[in-house]
């Protein structure tokens, strides 16, 4: 049967199967690293999973957003990637939405979920993800890749936030902008492997998830780091006295293509 | 006398006495850089305070905005 290699597992079972069938995970860009998150969500029998994104697949995609085809060029990526969601596993339930996240709909958006996955490619974005599920008390992995480095971390609530190892994301001087800046399409499918990995083991209760902790990836030297961090008692969001009440996103977006 | 640490897994000479000293030897920008001394991170508003020590493995982390 379809998912006898994890039934067989230790810690997993059955159980966690079930578990995983009635869990609703959300997707929060359908790119680089919403690929190989869609495809092992989707296989793993995640019961419900949730994409959202407005743009449409281009060529320069294809190189490492490996859940769209040469064929699917100029479709909308969520409507592509829901595609391959039901050819690879009929049992799960794809929602998508064929939007940007912004301080207007994400609130909405996320309630409606178990566990986030960012997804995204810009500092905007993902300090809007973290804001708006530390805001709502929702666990999510946080994601971000360059070039050949990468970095990825969980929050569950009361763990610590992205803002406590980065407050404020950098000045955009200090920003290369997309178009420069090139990435090794086999480091995004891992650390999209390691998100979707998290979304699993929160699921089905297994293991220990990287909370209070960043895990940075280097991929020319294969070293695979894990960093300490503790809840910033100073963070504006999740610390004492936070200044950060409401969603309010950061205006700076280089990566997002105008859309017509 | 500077000191020997290492920087991102790479040997290097610091003449910074604590972490505040070294972000500005490094020159590193004010916002999306964190530091960490020997696997843990230091909060920025700690930076002055925390000492470097010969052998200490710094990790200079640089958000990473791609997806
Ligand atoms: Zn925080």
């Amino acid at each position: 049967m379809r998912y006898s290699r994890h039934i067989l597992l230790e810690g997993f079972g059955k159980e966690g199967q079930q578990k995983l069938l009635q869990s609703k995970v959300l997707l929060i860009g359908a790119g680089g690293l919403g690929s190989p998150n869609a495809l092992y969500l989707a296989a793993a029998g995640v019961g419900t999973i949730g994409i959202a994104d407005a743009d449409t697949v281009s060529l320069s995609n294809l190189q490492r957003q490996v859940i769209h085809f040469t064929q699917d060029i100029g479709k909308p990526k969520v409507e592509s990637a829901a595609e391959k969601i039901r050819q690879i596993n009929p049992d799960v339930k794809v929602v998508t939405y064929d939007q940007f996240i912004s301080q207007a709909n994400a609130s909405e958006i996320i309630s409606d979920y178990d566990f986030i996955i960012d997804c995204t490619d810009s500092f905007a974005s993902k300090y809007l993800v973290n804001d708006a599920c530390v805001m709502a008390h929702k666990p999510f992995c946080a994601g971000g890749v360059v070039k050949y480095g990468a970095q990825v971390m969980t929050h569950v609530p009361g763990s610590a936030c992205y803002r406590c190892i980065f407050p404020e994301p950098p000045a955009e001087n200090d920003v290369e902008t997309c178009a420069t800046v090139g990435v090794l399409g086999s480091v995004v499918g891992i650390m999209g492997s390691i998100q979707a990995t998290e979304a699993i083991k929160y699921l089905t209760g297994i293991g220990e998830l990287l909370t209070n902790k960043l895990l940075i990836v280097d991929a020319l030297s294969m070293n695979f780091q894990s960093i300490a961090f503790n809840q910033n008692k100073e963070c504006s969001l999740c610390g004492e006295h936070p200044t950060i009440t409401e969603l309010e996103e950061y205006s700076f977006q280089p990566c997002r293509k105008i859309k017509v | 006398m500077p000191i020997k640490i290492q920087i991102n897994n790479a040997d290097a000479l610091t003449e910074a006495s604590n972490v505040q000293q070294l972000a500005q030897e490094l020159n590193l920008p004010e916002r999306g850089v964190a530091i960490a001394v020997n696997n843990q991170i230091a909060p920025r508003a700690s930076w002055s305070d925390t000492s470097l020590n010969e052998g200490d493995r710094i990790t200079v982390i640089k958000a990473a905005f791609g997806g």
